[in-house]
């Protein structure tokens, strides 16, 4: 007779030990150790990928304090980069990074609330039907692509408006401006979603108009949100690395305008890692600038974290 | 000023803003298609790149950047799904748990040329197996894998605990129930998150310039074995892609003719991702459709 | 208002002929964190009969019955012994797997895979080693005739079982329960969401299904209670305080919760 592995099968006439039959391994309890081990050694490689990231770049990054005896406050506040020179001030990219990031976010705030209002307050059959695809658009746009446009239009816009080069902390705004509008947008329309119905009825109710009840109620109380959405755009800015290498000029010197070549961390990490040579000091200082990055990354990170907790807490008073 | 006006002042600049964004996109598709797409020809889709200049076609760009998303993609699914599952079954609702949410969230933040860097550190200086493929796709994954960890935990948590009950009341283990019952219910998210972020994969550029590197050495496309070094699967030659092609070409071009090669290149690239927004609503509408037997 | 009443005073029968039981519950408790859900539960359950599990919504029915085959493994913490076959199966070493597929269950609202109605009776078959193509034709087409769906839907084996009515949905759960070949089956509340044909149908099946099975189903409904069940238990705030023959429970409750109860003076 042909043996069957089911087990259902024999219980009807197998022995009476129930005991036994019911302690017993069986396909189900191995399958589930195995799907166990599957997933948790697929999240443990996520772990263990972030952990050796954090480690490989912090270990890297300090080198250049602890090997190569630069002293961190000059590296933060020297204006000098000339790393084979032995000068490694990496202000003007710490600058440089800062002014596009809050220019972009500046310029490109309102533009995103404004559109989010419309999207959500204004006419939201619209807002799914075309700006809801629009925002997925300008997402999915790659950042060379950006990059390209920048250095095609609008360098030589600014080029002919202002003088110069066209290269400049303005031009990288301009860029980081169209980047960063979508996500902010998207999370501000999030945020504006989520204020609860009767707040906005009950001001309508009390003859508020529309943009009374805008920007007193719905905007208020959607303000973590919406600083949380900045927030996000502002890390997008900051770490973009190749859009703004290509149309803010990559001189690493302290930006005396907005118009004139200036340079990031992002910038001067992708223009100069291939060239340096591993271990020494120009090498080194570059992987500093990574390091910078790095734990800006982290900064913003968390300060979402500190705007959602303090959200929370002003919800459940 | 009466509140009326205000509030009237206030619709025509919103209006205004909305028109503008919308103009920016206009422009942005129409400047890229206009200006790209005469240049774009089946001899510049399938040619060869002169290496010195970067003129010429971008036949094996194209190919490159296609390589790699689905080595990306090969890796980075099954370790997603794994990780998805942890997340969404096996994960209790404690300090560990949340510090691994914390850290799937530090990778999804950390700036592309970051985690470019590190693949480059990693595989490059440290590997030593130089600029290749296999260090480009395995880049793209660190890039990858949070977000497509999110979207299947976000899918397989919004299917309902009364298929979970369903299965496991039948004396179906855990993991059965998830891969057999719940992961199809999940899948029109999975799929539709896939396929975005295969569109991301394709345009990113900053993680590979120091993994895949930047040069597209002229392969053999009569040679299909992997293990050759002059073969289109070779995992250990450097595979420039097209996004990489388009900086590349603007940063340091030598070509004549720079600005018509980047813009026919953008095209293409923003062809594929257009594809690839559209291809993901109409997929995961159509798997919907099916799992929920609507017709 | 709710009166207060004694939890000392209750009136549960118990069995003397052990071989008779198909399982039997002895000081159960039931934990949700801190929250108590049920206190010493002692029910034994005849064999091939149906068992009615009555009382207002949050009494923990539907806590008890789900402790029985384990399906509240990790979401709170159950003491007290479960025996069935002479077994402790709330024993942490126990298959948990194995007992549910001895002790099935169907659930308050249907829920059928995604899937065709072929494919929900034997998915799990399957799963369990269950490849022999007729065998498996066979499972299906005796489970459904078992919860009185053949007739409806043997023509249309292949579409998805989310296409079925709810009352379809929900004896489609029976029958992939009972292609198991299980000996017990829990149901909880199945025809809370159904309306009152499918109501009966399902009434009709469980009647029909008692001469294979031991049932213990939980119902908000006094008189679908009456109509199935051979015991009835009754549960108050976590308290089973009366168990007895379903007769003598609408005919003769035996203390004041339960005699207020079946009067409708709460639930
Ligand atoms: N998953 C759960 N988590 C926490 N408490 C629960 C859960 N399920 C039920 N409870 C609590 O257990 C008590 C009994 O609930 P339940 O067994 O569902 O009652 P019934 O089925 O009789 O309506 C209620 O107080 C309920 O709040
Ligand atoms: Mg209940």
């Amino acid at each position: 007779m042909e043996q069957t592995n089911f087990q259902l099968k024999q219980q009807k006439t197998q022995s009476n030990d129930w005991s036994a039959r019911l302690h017993h391994a069986t396909r189900a309890t191995r399958e589930d150790w195995l799907g166990k081990g599957i997933s948790y050694l697929c999240i443990g490689v996520i772990i263990l990928v972030v952990a050796s990231m954090l480690w490989f770049i912090t270990s890297k990054g300090i080198a250049t304090f602890t090997q190569n005896h630069v002293s961190l406050g000059k590296f933060l506040t020297g204006t000098d980069w000339a790393p084979d020179q032995g000068k490694i001030g990496a202000l003007p990219m710490i600058v440089g990074s800062f002014a596009v990031t809050f220019a972009a976010a500046i310029v490109a705030t309102p533009f995103a609330v404004g559109t989010a209002i419309f999207m959500t307050e204004i006419s939201p059959n619209k807002g799914r039907k075309l700006l809801q695809p629009v925002i997925e658009l300008l997402v999915g746009i790659p950042s060379v692509v950006y990059g390209f446009i920048g250095l095609a239009v609008v360098v030589p816009f600014m080029r002919s408006v202002v003088g110069g080069s066209g290269f400049g902390i303005i031009s990288a705004t301009f860029v980081l401006f169209v980047m960063v509008l979508p996500t902010i947008t998207s999370m501000t329309v999030d945020s504006l979603r989520a204020v609860p119905r009767h707040f906005k009825e009950a001001s309508l109710a009390l003859g508020a108009t529309r943009w009374q009840t805008v920007s007193r109620v719905i905007l208020r109380s959607a303000t973590p949100g919406i600083l949380t959405a900045v927030i996000f755009g502002m890390a997008r800015a900051f770490g973009e690395a190749l859009a703004v290498q290509m149309v803010i000029g990559n001189a690493a010197i302290m930006p005396k305008n907005l118009i004139s070549p200036a340079s990031t961390l992002t910038s001067q990490l992708t223009t100069g890692i291939g060239d340096t040579i591993d271990g020494t000091l120009p090498n080194n200082a570059l992987w500093s600038l990574a390091l910078i990055l790095l734990l800006m990354s982290l900064f913003f990170n968390a300060l979402v974290r500190v705007i959602a907790k303090r959200g929370q807490l002003k919800h459940e008073r | 000023m009466n509140a009326k006006r205000t509030d009237f002042l206030a619709t025509v600049i919103i209006n205004l803003i909305v028109a503008a964004v919308v103009g920016i996109l206009v422009f942005l598709l129409a400047y890229i298609l206009i200006s790209g797409l005469p240049h774009v020809s089946w001899t510049f889709l399938t040619g060869t790149t002169d290496a010195f200049s970067g003129a010429g076609g971008i036949g094996v760009q194209l190919f490159n950047s296609f390589y790699l998303l689905v080595l990306t993609m090969l890796i980075s699914i099954p370790i997603s799904l794994g990780a998805g599952i942890y997340l969404a079954e096996y994960a209790k609702d404690n300090w560990r748990t949340s510090l691994i949410r914390s850290a799937i969230e530090v990778l999804s933040s950390l700036p592309s040329v970051v985690v470019g860097l590190f693949g480059f550190l990693l595989f490059v200086v440290k590997f030593k197996i130089g600029f290749s493929v296999i260090s480009g796709a395995i880049a793209l994954t660190f890039f990858n894998l949070p977000l497509l960890t999110r979207n299947i935990e976000e899918s397989l948590s919004a299917v309902s605990r009364s298929q979970r009950e369903a299965g496991l009341s039948l004396g179906l283990s855990k993991w059965k129930t998830e891969i057999g019952i719940i992961l199809p219910v999940a899948l029109p998210g999975i799929v539709t998150g896939i396929v975005l972020s295969a569109g991301r994969v394709f345009g990113e550029a900053a993680a590979l310039i120091y993994t895949a590197g930047q040069s597209a050495p002229v392969t053999n496309f009569a040679d299909w074995n992997p293990m050759d070094a002059a073969s289109p699967l070779n995992p250990f030659r450097p595979a420039e892609t097209l996004a990489v092609h388009i900086w590349k070409v603007n940063t340091e071009g030598l070509a004549t003719n720079a600005a018509q090669l980047s813009a026919a290149a953008s095209a293409v690239l923003i062809i594929a991702v257009l594809l690839f927004n559209l291809g993901a609503r109409l997929l995961g509408n159509f798997l919907y459709r099916r799992v929920t037997a609507s017709k | 208002m709710l009166k207060q009443y004694s939890f000392d005073e209750t009136a549960v029968q118990t069995f003397d002929d052990s071989t008779s039981l198909a399982m039997k519950t002895e000081n159960l408790q039931v934990f949700y964190g801190a929250n108590h859900a049920m206190h010493d539960a002692n029910l034994a359950f005849p064999k091939n009969q149906i068992t009615a599990l009555i009382g207002a919504s949050g009494s923990g029915k539907s806590t008890y019955l789900r402790s029985l085959n384990r399906m509240n493994d990790g979401i709170a913490t159950v003491t007290g012994k479960i025996w069935y076959h002479q077994v402790d199966i709330n024993e942490p070493t126990v298959n948990i797997y194995e007992i549910r597929r001895h002790i099935g269950m169907v659930f308050q609202r249907p829920n059928p895979f995604a899937k065709s109605i072929r494919e929900n009776i034997v998915y799990a078959l399957r799963a369990n080693g269950l490849k022999d193509k007729a065998e498996l034709e066979e499972r299906v087409e005796k489970s459904l005739r078992g919860a009185a769906l053949w007739d409806e839907v043997k023509d249309s084996l292949d579409k998805s079982a989310l296409s079925l009515s709810g009352g379809q949905q929900q004896r489609l759960c029976i029958a992939r329960s009972i292609a198991m070949e299980p000996d017990v089956l829990l149901l909880d509340e199945p025809c809370s969401a159904l309306d009152p044909i499918s109501t009966v149908k399902v009434e009709e099946t469980l009647l029909e299904l008692q001469k294979k099975y031991t049932i213990i189903i939980v119902t908000h409904n006094m008189q679908q209670a009456a109509r199935v069940s051979s015991q009835c238990a009754f549960f108050h705030l976590g308290h089973v305080m009366e168990y007895t023959s379903t007769g003598n429970m609408f005919s003769n409750p035996q203390i004041p919760v339960t005699q207020d109860y079946i009067a409708g003076s709460f639930g």
